[in-house]
């Protein structure tokens, strides 16, 4: 994979007022709000780094899917939440929780299995849910979360909330048959103004270890969505400033609209697919070095020292981000196990036996 | 009492509900302009439009997984499985999503949703269009399996299955949609897991659940002619699973057949046959039966196809292996 594609593609919607609107709001982010958005990565960075020493320490068990590189895309799109929105993604996880609201030392907590995370220790890493923040999970099996999103979506319409769906799904994701049967539903739906659902392809170029090339004939993936009627672009998923600009014209789009839309976001996934595999099988290390060059973090302080951002300004938020992930890793470590009477609990809405007659 | 089909039994349980809660949206192929391939929702559409009655291509993991979503944001959604078979499409969507979230999101969403449509077979359509699923998906923590049989019954858990804020597998006896009885006007609902003893007995204890029900009061008829008397028990529900009344019934009459139409390896009936010898072994006189499927996908012809499924001889030839009566 070519770290070079990164232009911007849309389909179907050739608006040229679109690309103008996209210039001017991208002067519009000032300093601070960049800054804001740098300590978002940065906490996002540094609590995934941590969850891999935890994990490599034997702290955390089960599977653990890092986002490590692919920052910008959730902090962008996500600064376009707005309260009554329900956000859905797989088992990449972890900073669609921390950017929506949940702590860190509840995310951490649910890492380490203990009963203070975020959903009892009964999820891990895979199944993050923070209803009351907007956050629907946290789904395991590749594309078998894509339906749920488009029903989400119908049912907010249905019930006239003004809200959407921000539904998140890898590159893997879009070759498996939920995904074409959910796409169908959502842009039939989308014509009665019935499905206003964000799809945000995150195109981090593998699908565990299969590339883009070795999956599909067909690698323009935001194109598959021309299938179902959905329009589309492509976004540089490195730059933070594409990404909340796209996140506050498409989340616009799609409330008034009742339409979908779909963001297929270029980025890459820097660290192994799991904390555990073999990356460099399947890749090679120029190619990782190539795309550290757009590390969307590298890429944002680049920026802000042009803007005149001091070194210490930035080192004083890492120190901070540090601090907080320290206090979430000690928090874990030092949270409690669930309690054994909570094995039973919330398999139904209220205790049933199965069979308990003795 | 009025007399209903059970297909006019379901339908006015799901009419009378949407009228009263405007959460509940069904969905499924071909429900609506088309009247639904065995005419359950003929009509609704006429009645609550194409927003609450939505036709959907066919997709049974994507409208599924939909429906799933609407249970999660709010919504009541009944999904139609045009049969049960094509139910595997969507197990995805059920068996990992529906069952599960509950129980992987620490409790904080519900998924309260009907998933109905005909199980079983009888009726010729060979390997890929004949299944009973009720072992399958009662396999699963996190879904109830019902199989009401009496249009009386089917109307009453078919309310209770909107209300219940789990996710429920409601398995129709498809070929007795056009059978009769009587079915009450208005609002009642039937518990889950509590069985039904359809017919009152002390000699042996007849269990079954769906069509097979029907089976068992024809076969305790013909017994009470030889002067045996059987209690025949209708399950109603496979999850929750109402042990009492088995067990109760079991130490009346000391003898037990349990009778299903799907295959026996890890099925109901040898669950039932299990919690009969945990609960009730001291009062046991003989082995519990099952009686169940032939082994094998289900066959085409029509002979082959009667000799794949319980049938009245069989049943009362494991009577009388219960009773160490000669055969006949």
């Amino acid at each position: 994979m070519a770290a070079t594609k990164r232009t911007t593609r849309r389909g179907r919607s050739n608006d040229a007022s679109d690309n103008a609107r996209q210039k001017e709001s991208k002067v519009a982010l000032d300093t601070d709000a960049l800054i804001s958005l740098y300590t978002k990565m940065v906490q996002i960075r540094l609590f995934e780094d941590a969850c891999q020493r935890g994990f490599r320490q034997g702290k955390i068990g089960g599977y653990l899917h890092l986002y490590i590189g692919q920052e910008a895309v959730a902090t962008g799109l996500l600064e376009s939440y707005r309260e009554g929105d329900r956000i859905i993604t797989a088992y990449r996880d972890h900073a669609h929780a921390l950017l929506l609201g949940s702590t860190p030392r509840e995310v951490m907590a649910e890492l380490y299995g203990k009963g203070t995370g975020l959903v009892k220790g009964k999820g891990g890493s895979m199944h993050l849910f923070d209803v009351k923040n907007g956050l629907y999970g946290g789904y395991g099996i590749v594309g078998g979360h894509i339906p749920l999103g488009v029903g989400m979506a119908y049912a907010a319409a249905y019930n006239k909330e003004d809200s959407i769906v921000q539904l998140y799904l890898g590159d893997g994701a879009i070759h498996n048959g939920a995904f074409h049967e959910a796409a169908n539903l959502s842009g039939l739906w989308g014509k009665e103004g019935l499905n206003p659902c964000l799809f945000i392809l995150e195109n981090n170029q593998y699908g565990m270890g299969t590339s883009v090339e070795r999956a599909t004939a067909n690698t323009n993936l935001a194109s598959k969505f021309d299938s179902y009627g959905i329009e589309h672009e492509q976004v540089d998923g490195m730059d933070i400033e594409a990404m909340v600009e796209v996140g506050r014209r498409a989340t616009e789009r799609v409330r008034e609209t009742g339409k979908p839309y779909a963001i297929e976001a270029l980025t890459y996934r820097i660290v192994p697919h799991g904390a555990a595999d073999f990356l460099e099988k399947y890749r090679t290390k120029e190619e990782v070095r190539k795309w550290r060059e757009r590390d969307p973090i590298g890429l944002l302080e680049k920026r802000l020292t042009d803007e005149g951002v001091e070194e210490d300004v930035l080192e004083k938020i890492r120190e901070e981000a540090r601090e907080v992930v320290a206090d979430a890793v000690k928090f874990a470590e030092e949270s409690p196990e669930p309690d054994l009477s909570e094995l039973t609990t919330d398999v139904y809405a209220s205790e049933m036996h199965v069979a308990d007659a003795g | 009492m009025p007399v209903k089909t059970y297909r006019d039994a379901l339908r006015a349980a799901m009419a009378e509900e949407m009228e009263r809660d405007e959460s509940i949206v069904l969905l499924g192929e071909d429900i609506g302009v088309y009247g639904g391939t065995h005419l359950v929702t003929n009509g609704l559409i006429d009645q609550f439009g194409p927003r609450r009655v939505i036709d959907t291509p066919i997709a049974e993991n994507g409208f599924t997984g939909a429906a799933i979503g609407m249970a999660m944001a709010g919504l009541k959604p009944i999904v139609e499985m045009m049969t049960w078979n094509f139910s595997f499409q969507a197990a995805d969507q059920i068996l990992q999503n529906a069952a599960k979230i509950r129980y992987f999101s620490g409790g904080q969403l519900s998924v309260p949703m009907v998933i109905r449509g005909p199980n079983g077979g009888g009726v010729q359509l060979s390997a890929q269009h004949t299944h009973s699923l009720e072992g399958f998906y009662g396999h699963f923590p996190g879904l109830k399996v019902v199989s009401p049989v009496t249009p009386e019954d089917v109307k009453g858990m078919m309310l209770a299955a909107i209300r219940d804020p789990d996710p429920v597998i409601f398995l129709e006896a498809g070929a007795l949609y056009g059978t009769k009885g009587e079915v009450p006007d208005g609002d009642y609902t039937v518990e889950f897991g509590k069985a039904r003893i359809a017919r009152e007995g002390t000699d042996v204890t007849l269990i079954a659940y769906g069509r097979q029900v029907n089976m068992l009061l024809r076969v305790a008829e013909e017994l009470d002619g030889e002067g045996v008397s059987a209690e025949v028990i209708d399950l109603r529900s496979i999850r929750p699973f109402d042990v009492q009344t088995i067990v109760d019934s079991v130490k009346k009459t000391n003898r037990a057949v349990v009778v299903q139409e799907q295959w026996r390896w890890f099925s109901v009936a040898s669950e039932v046959a299990a919690l009969i010898q945990e609960h009730a072994f001291d009062y046991l006189d003989a082995p519990v039966e099952r009686v169940s499927g032939a082994e094998v996908p289900a066959p085409y012809a029509r002979n082959l196809e009667i000799a794949a499924f319980p049938s009245e001889a069989m049943i009362l030839e494991a009577v009388r292996r219960v009773l160490y009566q000669e055969s006949k």
